[in-house]
């Protein structure tokens, strides 16, 4: 038996050994593969290891978010209210969803942390001097020493003097803090206490700064990189993401601020497409007017002519 | 149905018939709901479709294999993810035995897309969907779709730099369509349980499915042949 339909020709079939041979054949391919080739792991970047690693680099990024300026802090939904976000055209989805994870990167990344180091009177003084002073002072301060490190390439240490107030303090005892290690236990734990699975906070300040996207740019991950589908070192990674990079690297999606709401939008019709190809006149006949599947049964034609394609499959309709 | 269950229904009770050659049944009924389930089960899918031992004379090119090598890597894929859960999420990095499994796990994946491409494209080219098989090409769509999001969350799951940038770089697209209120990459702990969990179930089930609707409407004819082997005009043959 084969099917409810088929009334022609078979042939034997054995489908439990074709499945055994075909487990046995990929399991043998796929340790061989694991033994020869291994896998990826690069280890993961830490606060304490950006901190140490690239100090100016922190201490710049602290201090953006403190102004506001930081990509988290002038984020929006689902982390804030600071912008819209992104829309598909006139679907401002990520705004209309609005605020679900709550994010103060001021507060989460800097002062709420720095609120827990005890035995520095210095920096509880400035600690207490900052949030003393009105929003508007904070914020001319954290503003003030962003444009002086801006200007003096963003290296904090040749910031020209000015008038910040206790942010340079504050800033510095945060690298302090973070390349203890402390940090990074803080920012994923403040809300979750003992048991902590949520590193929403820790990532996004990491991708405040530079520190990580040079070193996903040394492992050839950005996005002008085709980044989505490699992998760390020379492994394949997610090569079924092709179509969706692929739209980062052209016009328009190039230069748009909604390019990743347009290119989502995008490929959930395509994907829509490809569910629904069945059903979808023009794209359905595609097979019949291309010669694969005459090569996929040039065994069967050789033998069993195909009948002629009736009339309103060959005018096309449908 | 145990021998007990059958002593019970056609001895013990003494009333109910015992159908010849088939499973016992209730006076006046087809054995309640599992009788009546059981019927539509091998009514719709009996054990000799189900489990075939011949298969129609087309069936005969390399492209056939795409489909089974699709499914034996999805083994894999399970297996070395059921061994390396048994340690827990960071276990595999510090361990000789750990990294080995994380690399079948690796390249088990690698293997199942690969084939499963190759299986999807193979089939658009047959046009497989021709003779009510639509819904079989609509699950097997959806099951590489939701395949791509199970091994995403696996590449977000791996607590190393490349799960680290592939979060942040992630979350501004599922942001922007709103679903990142709900879904965040960012939590370690939520895509780990959708993809060792929730996103695997939904795989299982989308790949059965599959599976049963091939063995329910059969292998798809030639373009342009009939289901008795000969040529056909009927536009159903051709499109």
């Amino acid at each position: 038996m084969t099917s409810d339909h088929w009334s022609g020709p078979t042939r034997p079939y054995d489908l439990v050994k074709e499945v055994v041979v075909a487990v046995v054949a990929m399991a043998a391919l796929a340790l061989t593969l694991a033994a020869v080739f291994s896998s990826p792991d690069d280890r993961q970047v830490t606060i304490q290891r950006w901190a140490t690693a690239d100090p100016a680099g922190f201490v710049a990024t602290a201090v953006t978010e403190l102004d506001g300026t930081s990509a988290s802090a002038a984020y929006g939904p689902p982390y804030n209210r600071a912008s819209d976000g992104q829309s598909i055209f006139a679907l401002h989805l990520q705004r209309w969803v609005g605020v679900h994870q709550p994010v103060d990167p001021s507060q989460d990344f800097v002062l709420r942390p720095l609120s827990t180091v005890t035995g520095d009177p210095v920096l509880t003084s400035a600690l207490a001097s900052y949030t003393a002073a009105p929003g508007g002072q904070q914020q001319r301060w954290a503003s003030a020493y962003d444009a002086a490190i801006g200007t003096a390439g963003g290296d904090p240490a040749k910031a020209a003097p000015g008038d910040y107030g206790p942010v340079p303090t504050l800033v510095t005892s945060l690298a302090g803090l973070a390349r203890t290690g402390a940090l990074d236990s803080q920012l994923v734990g403040h809300s979750a206490g003992l048991y902590q699975a949520d590193s929403t906070s820790p990532l996004l300040f990491l991708a405040d700064g530079d520190y990580l996207a040079a070193q996903a740019h040394a492992r050839h991950l950005t996005g002008t990189q085709w980044g989505m589908m490699n992998e760390t070192g020379s492994y394949p990674g997610q090569a079924w993401l092709w179509l969706y990079t692929f739209w980062y690297q052209i016009p328009p999606f190039t230069h748009s601020g909604n390019a990743d709401a347009l290119i989502w939008g995008l490929m959930m019709v395509l994907s829509l497409g490809l569910v629904l190809v069945p059903f979808i006149p023009g794209l359905r006949s595609l097979p019949r007017l291309l010669p694969v599947h005459r090569l996929v049964w040039r065994d069967w034609y050789a033998s069993h002519p195909a009948g002629r394609p009736p009339r309103t499959v060959r005018s096309g309709r449908g | 149905m145990t021998a007990t269950g059958t002593d019970r229904a056609g001895a013990v009770d003494g009333g109910d018939p015992v159908r010849p050659g088939g499973p016992p049944t209730r006076a006046g009924g087809e054995g309640g709901w599992t009788g009546s389930l059981r019927a539509r089960l091998t009514a719709a899918l009996p054990p000799e479709r189900a489990l075939p031992d011949a298969q129609p004379a087309y069936v005969a090119s390399w492209v056939y294999l795409f489909g089974v090598a699709s499914l034996a890597s999805l083994a894999v894929v399970i297996a070395s993810g059921v061994a390396i859960a048994l340690g827990g999420v960071r276990w595999w990095h510090t361990t000789v035995v750990g990294h080995f499994l994380n690399s079948v796990h690796l390249w088990s994946v690698e293997l199942f897309f690969f084939w499963m491409v190759l299986h999807l494209w193979g089939k658009f080219f047959m046009a497989a969907w021709r003779g009510r098989r639509a819904a079989t090409w609509v699950t097997g769509a959806v099951s590489f779709l939701v395949s791509v999001a199970c091994a995403f969350t696996g590449y977000l799951s791996q607590t190393n730099l490349d799960a680290e940038w592939i979060a942040t770089q992630a979350k501004d697209g599922i942001n922007s369509t709103g679903a990142g209120a709900f879904w965040n990459v960012l939590d370690l702990g939520q895509m780990l349980v959708w993809h060792v969990m929730l996103l695997p179930l939904a795989v299982g089930l989308l790949v059965v499915a599959h599976v049963v609707l091939v063995r329910l409407r059969g292998v798809v004819p030639p373009i342009g042949t009939a289901d008795d082997g000969r040529p056909s005009d009927d536009p159903a043959a051709w499109r």
